[in-house]
């Protein structure tokens, strides 16, 4: 077209971003790469696999798929060089990352035309947002290493991480795993996804040119089963994973009782709520930022669409024409606002996914712009006529397509927005501060972005509820990921403690009878059965409710039920409570010794001692209940993002053999102190100490449901309690089996775990047995941004 | 074309674009609607961002971006507002509008048939008479601040005066300032009211309502403000006098230009828009167009409903374009001044 002609039409014409430097980059190499281990490239192997633009379908090189030989190998020089690495220290590591950060940056083009080749990502997005926030993650984890012995006393790295990342992001993903994990000291074995890993060997190859220790960094190509490699690797200490919710919770399994340490984060259908006082424009234009960034292949995209039915229908025709308006073309060209899906597989399962919700009654509706002819696009897309229990609403689609549903009050805008198993993130827009603010702790959600969507800085934490995963990163919080408590190799394994065989009768003065304790009140086992509890001698001391699943049941609808109210006590509530229950145990303290001494032959003494530690251990988490308190971190916009901290929720805690009462004290104690509601498994062998106190809480004014007592086999119960999809949380200090079944069982729901493996505390010693770990295990932390300024 | 169907039907073969006369209907206003202004919102840091990501999400290269600055000549209301004008000066202003580009580059870009004209002259009550002369049989119309501009604390008679006083003086369009005080009090009534009498004081000529959105405090008032001007009758809404400390930015514009849409959707009415004091650079200009293009449409590139009032953005797309003829970076020297 002439120029005059242009100025007829007012059309944008093209704006191409040159490929050539990365042409140039991918010549250098032959096109073929090997893997990345122990500071060098191997030679391609056998095994190759292409890495394809999808934009064209053009291949862009080849890649090496590593074989098992390959990943041990990788591992081991990781081993070797993790040593070292932490041995080195915190400053002399923040200078490496330091040097990684400054790299990226002078690198920065490279790294963005490279990424949109290979993923098919808008050069805008990758120029602008990914390799910039990947540099940042750098600049931030420096400063982390800098800092790591004064403000992370009392912990230590965990050894070879091996990481697994997805290729929605792939550069960005890599970087949030390999920042925190070299500033902690560890060394890492990385494996980019099998569509996307050329980034992470232009990585490679700047680790080589920063001087990185060798073996620090380890990069491995491949596809599904090289990361199943990675995660079994005896000696991968931490495995980190990023990607599909069917992906991370068979990791849970496969690492379950291995010791191994474990973050996953994984898919989500986040919620996208306006309200009717919102700046409906600007929400819109959220929408667009929220579910057509990066074509909707995002783990956090706002894919439903919650709108208050007063103004849902202006709202879609205002959608509908914003829609009209999206560019969609050539990831290189800096005029579009859509490039293309990651591959034809992924095209092909969101264009059966929508097709499917069409057919079930769906309207779709796309703008009329058109897409090129060739290449992986896929249409941005609104569909409606979707009610909540639809596939469409509940079943994570992957790609530019938005889900709308309507509401009528906050309130059904909060049961809407969790009624999902997916809890990563979720956008609130209204005017209404009170709204907001009121909204945000409600949704079941890591990430809370009021009046903005898809906000990510290196300073805050993002990461999920429910089947979202576990584990942060960014922020402080996403430091405990890569380390863990120096005391934690000191632990012995825990003597087994099995029922004496009973001996000799009781008949001393009148029966007592233990009961369970469900909902604030004495309850009798479901089974009709009760167990006899003996002293070391054998010798009956009473009996108690031999517990079943359906006790269980009981117990988490009492402890569900009891939830609301109790995360909503004050702090100051429930420190007043804990240290109720402190004082009304201290005032039978002599009963609790005998109690003690019956049952585990313990001295006076010693049994005196126990329970005096159980007294100051609550007064300890009463004392905290009003401090643990959040964060405001520091990123970069004009607003603040606050780090809440919240409880887990329902959670079943299983007790230790040892210590019968302070372990059973030590480990409820945190959890209600922080707002959990708990139902409790006492020691099988020494179960009386914990039946005896449910009349120290029922003293103590402890709402009832709060904590829940139910006696009976420890690893049957927390088989029930670990397989319960109203469970957010097992807590298991029992046999090594045990803990692997707990965290084999928890997968189900990928409900979060802290297992013993059979190790031992000392309950007596609170460098272990109480403290911030606690508290830390007992809560998640939410990042709510909240941009500000009029 | 905001220029009275009388101007048009004399001059319309030498329109520099949409040849048609009167492509929409005249904004008539409507009366106040207090729940609608009140209903109305704009988040600032939302706004902020959407402003701030559409020069990344844009950009045109080449050719097109040669075809855009042309377009934006046609869509510049050329002013001089200064207290040292005089009848040179104009007719200097004038002659510029008429060949804002010198000749070999009209040619070596192959536009010699587009007649490319500036959209106006923008100048003080004074001088309307020597751009009227200047620039007649050109079919550029002359705009002229009114008003009491740029603070209008004058009598209000006089300021409604001098919109008649203008208008007879052959002003095709009127820019008149509202009085901030109104907005920044909430007395919508008294803003209504106000911009109904200039609307009607108008007559045939095209109102452009200045909200002079630095003095305003906050973007939901540009908003609130803008939807009342729109209104009560407003052809056009305008950022800035280009006097206030802070004049057009991104953000007020894109905020503005979202009322235009909803008034729209309301009402059927079309409203112009004009951004003020500030752009300077082509490329802010292109930035924009786009902006223009994206949240209304094509509809939004032709003068009747968008001009920059500019002053020296001129001079940078000549400068550009020499650069895209030639291939050479440009120096401002070798463009005749305004």
């Amino acid at each position: 077209m002439t120029v005059s002609e242009i100025f007829k039409t007012m059309d944008y014409g093209t704006a191409p971003e040159s490929a050539s430097e990365v042409n140039a980059w991918l010549d250098r190499h032959d096109r073929t790469f090997g893997l990345f281990i122990g500071g060098a490239f191997t030679k391609p192997g056998k095994a190759c696999f292409d890495s394809v633009n999808p934009a064209n379908g053009e291949v862009l090189a080849s890649l090496t798929e590593a074989t098992a030989k390959d990943v041990d190998a990788a591992v081991k020089a990781a081993s070797k060089a993790q040593k070292g690495w932490a041995a080195l220290g915190g400053a002399g590591r923040a200078r490496h990352l330091y040097a990684l950060a400054r790299l990226i940056q002078k690198h920065a083009r490279l790294f963005a035309v490279l990424e949109s080749l290979d993923n098919g990502k808008p050069i805008r997005e990758s120029r602008d947002a990914d390799i910039p926030l990947a540099a940042r993650h750098f600049y931030h984890h420096a400063g982390w290493a800098q800092l790591v012995e004064s403000e992370m006393q009392g912990y230590e790295p965990i050894g070879v991480a091996g990481q697994v990342i997805p290729w929605n992001f792939p550069f960005l993903m890599l970087a949030w795993k390999i920042a925190p994990a070299l500033a902690m000291g560890n060394a890492v074995v990385l494996k980019p996804a099998e569509y996307t890993s050329l980034t992470a060997l232009l990585f490679a190859e700047i680790c080589v040119e920063a001087g990185l220790t060798e073996g620090v960094v380890n990069i491995v190509t491949g596809h599904g089963p090289v990361g199943a490699m990675i995660a079994e690797h005896k000696d991968v200490a931490k495995v980190a994973f990023t990607g599909s919710t069917r992906v991370g919770r068979i990791l849970r399994e496969q690492t379950a009782g291995t010791g191994k340490k474990l973050t996953l984060e994984l898919g989500g259908k986040s919620p996208f709520i306006v309200f009717d006082d919102a700046d409906m424009d600007s929400a819109i234009e959220g929408i667009v930022d929220a579910i057509w960034f990066n074509q909707g292949q995002v783990c956090c995209a706002g894919s439903r669409l919650l709108v208050q039915e007063n103004i849902a229908e202006t709202f879609h025709d205002r959608l509908r024409l914003r829609m009209q308006s999206l560019r969609v073309g050539d990831p290189l060209d800096k005029s579009i606002d859509i490039g293309c899906v990651v591959d034809p597989v992924q095209h092909k399962q969101i264009t059966a996914m929508v097709d499917q919700g069409v057919a079930e009654g769906a309207t779709a509706f796309r703008g009329e712009a058109s897409l090129p002819e060739n290449g992986c696009y896929y249409p941005p897309t609104l569909l409606t006529g979707i009610e909540a229990g639809d596939t469409l609403a509940q079943e994570e689609i992957f790609g530019p397509v938005l889900v709308s549903m309507n509401f009528r009050t906050p309130a059904e805008a909060v049961q809407l927005a969790n009624n999902s198993r997916y809890g990563l993130a979720a956008s609130v827009w209204t005017e209404n501060i009170n709204l907001a603010l009121g909204v945000a702790p409600q949704i079941k959600a890591g990430v809370i972005w009021v009046n903005c969507t898809n906000q990510f800085d290196a300073a805050a934490g993002f990461g999920g509820y429910r089947e979202s995963g576990f584990g942060r990163e960014g922020g402080r919080e996403g430091l405990y990921e890569y380390v863990k408590p120096s005391y934690l190799k000191s632990l012995k394994d825990a003597a087994p403690a099995k029922p004496h065989a009973l001996s000799e009768g009781g008949g001393e003065g009148i029966d007592r009878t233990a009961k369970m304790y469900v909902g604030g009140k004495q309850a009798r086992p479901d089974s009709g059965y009760s167990a006899p509890v003996t002293n070391p001698k054998g010798k009956l001391i009473s009996h108690v409710g031999l517990g079943n699943r359906k006790d269980i049941r009981n117990a988490v609808e009492a402890a569900t039920a009891a939830s609301g109210g109790w995360v909503k006590a004050s702090g100051h509530n429930k420190a007043q409570i804990l240290y109720f229950i402190g004082e009304n145990l201290a005032a039978r303290a002599e009963e609790f010794g005998a109690r003690l001494s019956a049952m585990t032959g313990a001295s006076v003494k010693s049994a005196a001692q126990e329970v005096d530690a159980a007294v100051n251990r609550l007064f300890t988490y009463a004392a905290w209940a009003d401090k643990y308190d959040g964060q405001v971190h520091s990123v970069p916009v004009r607003g603040v993002t606050v780090a809440m901290k919240e409880p887990v929720g329902v959670m079943g805690i299983a007790c230790p053999d040892e210590a019968p009462l302070l372990g059973f004290v030590s480990l409820v104690a945190p959890a209600i102190a922080m707002g959990n509601t708990v139902v409790a498994v006492p020691s099988p062998v020494h179960p009386l100490v914990a039946t005896d106190l449910y009349q120290v809480l029922d003293t103590s004014d402890l709402p009832g449901g709060v904590v829940n007592i139910v006696t009976g086999d420890r690893d049957e119960l927390s088989k029930t309690l670990a397989d319960h999809y109203g469970v957010d949380g097992v807590w298991y200090h029992g046999s090594a089996e045990g803990s692997k079944m707990v965290e084999h069982a928890a997968a189900a729901n990928l409900k979060r775990t802290w297992v013993n493996y059979g190790k031992a505390i000392d309950w007596l010693n609170p460098e272990q047995a109480e403290g911030q770990e606690y508290l830390r295990q007992a809560t998640e932390v939410k990042n709510v941004w909240i941009p500000y300024g009029e | 074309m905001t220029v009275s169907s009388k101007d048009i039907t004399q001059t319309a073969d030498q329109l520099p674009v949409a040849p048609h006369p009167a492509r929409f209907p005249r904004n008539p206003g409507i009366p106040l609607d207090l729940d609608w202004v009140s209903s109305v919102q704009a988040n600032t840091s939302a706004v902020e961002r959407r402003a701030g990501s559409l020069g990344a999400r844009r950009s045109v290269k080449k050719d097109y971006q040669a075809a855009w600055l042309l377009r934006a000549i046609t869509l510049m209301d050329l002013t001089t507002l200064n207290g040292d004008d005089t009848r040179g000066k104009v007719r200097r202003l004038c002659a510029k509008a008429k060949r804002p580009l010198r000749q070999d580059l009209v040619e070596a870009l192959g536009v010699q048939d587009l007649n490319i004209t500036t959209g106006a002259v923008c100048v003080y009550h004074d001088m309307i008479g020597t751009a009227v002369e200047a620039l007649e049989g050109s079919g550029i119309p002359v705009a002229a601040v009114s008003t009491g501009f740029p603070d209008a604390l004058s009598p209000f008679h006089l300021r409604v005066q001098e919109i008649e006083e203008s208008v007879k003086a052959g002003a095709a369009e009127i820019d008149i300032v509202i009085s901030r005080r109104h907005v920044l009090s909430g007395d919508w009534q008294a803003l209504y009211d106000e911009m109904r009498a200039y609307r009607e004081a108008c007559g045939e000529a095209h109102v452009k309502a200045i909200i002079s959105t630095g003095n305003l405090g906050s973007l939901r008032n540009v908003a609130r403000a803008s939807h009342v001007c729109m209104m009560a009758g407003a052809d056009f809404i305008k950022t800035s006098t280009g006097k206030e400390s802070v004049n057009a930015t991104l953000p007020v514009s894109l905020t503005m230009v979202r009322t235009t849409r909803e008034y729209e959707a309301r009402t059927g009415y079309k409203i112009g828009f004009k951004p003020a004091g500030g752009i300077s650079k082509a490329k802010d200009a292109l930035v924009y167009m786009s902006l223009m293009k994206e949240e209304r449409g094509n509809d939004w590139l032709e003068p009747d409903l968008f001009r920059f009032g500019a002053s020296s953005l001129l001079g940078d797309i000549e400068r550009q374009l020499e650069h895209f003829v030639t291939g050479r970076y440009s120096a401002a020297f070798r463009h005749g001044i305004s």
